[in-house]
């Protein structure tokens, strides 16, 4: 790496840096060479860090001001949106900041998938992302049960429920879970407390999806390995540092919109009634992000089976590096690829919209092929796509088309500008 | 650029079209002009002093509004009472406080800091008091039913004689936009039911909408601020991100690569 060799030029601190090297680490941070051709979807990354960051600080001073009890935890949440000051604000920018969190998690996730950043040797850069996804997930699950609406007792015992599924040990699982024989009190209280708990473990996986990252370097639209640092790459700090943040805030000028304007049009109206465990609201919906797993779950009639296909439907991402046997990462040289990967992208969009709607007639079995076309891209599709395709030809490095793509007439100018630039770059 | 420009309005098309196709298999609302929704929309003073009135005279008698104080009518985006008229309102409340240094309750009146009155002492007694069916607490039932406030005016004024092929049990009422169309409120207004003090006419429309806003005023008492702090935030967004957004092309223009 460039940065092995870095030497701070004040002796206080050499001195320190000798003890704890983290003036190597930021040396690092900023000359990481990054290819120079990334484009807007691989500002999400910096755009996710924004989201963790924003929930675990609204989270905190929520937490300073929530009671975790079933008899008080919907009142003191009214309590955070009239008496607390800007509790509103505080409030609607943690549930909102959920939804934002998951649309960027979603696209970030599709970019690796477009690109191909999964394959080889960015493995478990992609595997520490299916870990913190997870965690996301169930992250937003327990935080929406805490208002102690009736979507979130509902939503609970649903999702609880699912574990008396397995066989034999299912019901003392659930049991369990709850810490009573329905959810209750202490559902709720460890819900808050792992809720509490699983931003930090996102935290960390955050900084391990990172450095995972810092050791083989982005991939990019071309997907191509290029030498590090060379003419193919720039500096970390400013190029990519002022990218981002020109990203991130158009993203949070959407994110504002919600938070302003409409803060409640991503949440259910149930969950402004206090819980209740004796009426059961007409449909229970989980949120927005969750809609196509639920689809998947509700898509099988067997409520074992439709587990076992929820959870595989999200672990089969695990496998997913060595599932795609193509040698082209990037999806620009893979004709066919491409055609598949828009038909998914619009099947994850089909299955949530019907895990919105009730479970019966057409959506019932627009639901079931939606599912089962999810399974057969990752199983079928995607293996033999890699043997038969025939991809384009590859570029040798970024700069390379470039300077192809560039009509024949311009070259001479243009060309030399960048040679004189990259030069000038070193 | 372009490709994420249409990447932010797929998703929010997406989540609008889906969040509207739930709620499209009811009746369409009736129609009015709420002053709160927009940009820059706030509650109308007025209706918010009627429909307070419209809540003490006629809903008061079985909903409560638990999370509600009477210093909330005083308070800037409120009804904006003047606090002697809030102090004057909650007077004439009687409240149960103590244990005194006897020992003993006792009943005063309310102070700005008490919280509304409820009219019964219970969920159990609302629901023995009205057959079995419970008064929901109103404090944050704009927010509470799909089509807030659009939802909770049709309702009021959508009661009707029911379809030849309905029958209803005694103490159930038709109402149009009701989940099932089966209600067990009986239609709460009716022309001329209540007298406003500012003159305004109290036709049934008049007081729909003037109880509906103060219901959205209490369950969004901070809609007011959050509109203008809104506004604000949001083009101090844009404007930085025009100067971010030049920051950017004059450091990259270093580098011959399209940004």
């Amino acid at each position: 790496m460039s940065d092995s060799h870095y030497i701070p030029k004040s002796k206080v601190g050499k001195w320190f840096n000798d003890r704890l090297p983290l003036l190597t680490l930021a040396n690092h941070l900023t000359d990481y060479p990054t290819p120079k051709n990334l484009n807007y979807w691989w500002t999400f990354g910096g755009i996710l860090t924004f989201c963790l960051i924003t929930q675990i600080v609204t989270g905190l001073v929520l937490a300073m001001h929530y009671v975790a009890d079933t008899k008080l935890a919907f009142a003191s949440v009214e309590h955070i949106m009239r008496d607390v000051n800007y509790g509103w604000l505080i409030r609607y920018v943690h549930a909102n900041g959920a939804s934002m969190f998951f649309l960027a998690v979603y696209i970030h996730i599709f970019r690796s998938l477009f690109y191909g950043s999964y394959k080889s040797p960015r493995e478990i850069i992609w595997i520490i992302g299916i870990i913190i996804y997870l965690l996301m997930m169930a992250a937003a699950f327990m935080g929406y049960v805490l208002p102690w609406g009736q979507m979130s007792y509902w939503g609970a015992t649903v999702i609880t429920n699912l574990f008396s599924a397995i066989p034999f040990i299912g019901e003392g699982i659930t049991t369990w879970l709850w810490g009573g024989f329905s959810v209750d009190n202490p559902t709720l209280t460890r819900f808050y407390a792992l809720h509490y708990l699983i931003p930090f473990l996102i935290l960390g996986l955050v900084v391990l999806h990172i450095w995972a990252l810092h050791v083989p370097g982005n991939n990019n639209p071309v997907g191509i390995e290029i030498k590090k640092p060379s003419n193919d790459t720039v500096p970390f700090h400013p190029y990519i540092v002022i990218k981002d943040a020109f990203a991130l805030l158009l993203f949070m000028i959407v994110f504002a919109f919600f938070v302003f304007y409409t803060p409640n049009i991503l949440g259910h109206a149930d969950n402004y009634i206090e819980a209740n465990p004796l009426v059961t609201p007409a449909h229970i919906v989980p949120e927005w992000y969750l809609l196509p797993f639920y689809a998947i779950l509700r898509s099988v009639p067997d409520k074992l089976m439709g587990v076992i296909a929820m959870f595989s439907a999200i672990l089969i991402l695990v496998a997913l590096p060595w599932l795609d046997t193509s040698k082209v990462r990037s999806a620009v040289f893979r004709p066919l690829y491409k055609q598949f990967y828009w038909i998914l992208v619009l099947d994850v969009l089909v299955l949530g919209y019907v895990g919105a709607m009730p479970a019966e007639g057409l959506y019932l079995l627009v639901a079931r092929i939606a599912t089962a076309y999810y399974f057969i891209h990752f199983l079928i599709i995607l293996p033999f796509l890699g043997l038969i395709e025939k991809t384009n030809p590859v570029p040798l490095s970024i700069t390379e088309p470039v300077l192809a793509g560039a009509a024949m007439a311009t070259k001479s100018a243009g060309e030399n500008k960048i040679e004189n630039n990259l030069k000038s770059l070193g | 650029m372009k490709k994420l420009a249409s990447l932010f309005i797929l998703f929010t098309s997406i989540l609008f079209f889906q969040n509207q196709s739930i709620s499209a298999e009811k009746p369409k609302f009736l129609e009015t002009d709420w002053t709160f929704k927009g940009l820059f929309g706030k509650y109308d003073r007025g209706a918010l002093q009627r429909g307070y009135q419209v809540y003490t005279e006629v809903c008061a008698a079985c909903h409560s509004m638990q999370y509600l104080s009477y210093r909330n009518l005083a308070e800037p985006g409120g009804p904006e009472f003047t606090e002697e008229e809030a102090k004057f309102i909650a007077a004439s409340f009687e409240v149960l406080d103590g244990p005194n240094s006897d020992g003993e309750m006792f009943t005063r009146p309310a102070k700005l800091s008490d919280k509304f009155v409820m009219p019964y002492e219970n969920v159990e007694a609302s629901k023995a008091a009205n057959g079995g069916a419970y008064p929901p607490d109103m404090s944050v039932l704009a927010k509470a039913r799909k089509g807030g406030a659009d939802y909770i005016y049709s309702l009021l004024l959508g009661y009707d004689e029911p379809p030849a092929d309905i029958k209803l049990d005694d103490g159930v009422y038709y109402n149009k936009f009701m989940y099932g169309n089966k209600i067990k409120m009986s239609a709460p207004l009716s022309d001329g039911l209540v007298e406003y003090n500012d003159g305004t006419e109290a036709t049934k429309e008049q007081m729909a909408k003037d109880i509906t806003t103060f219901l959205m005023w209490s369950a969004e008492p901070h809609l007011e601020t959050r509109h203008k702090t809104g506004f604000r935030v949001i083009v101090y967004l844009i404007i930085l991100s025009v100067l971010v957004y030049l920051t950017m092309k004059k450091i990259w223009s270093r580098v011959e690569t399209k940004i």
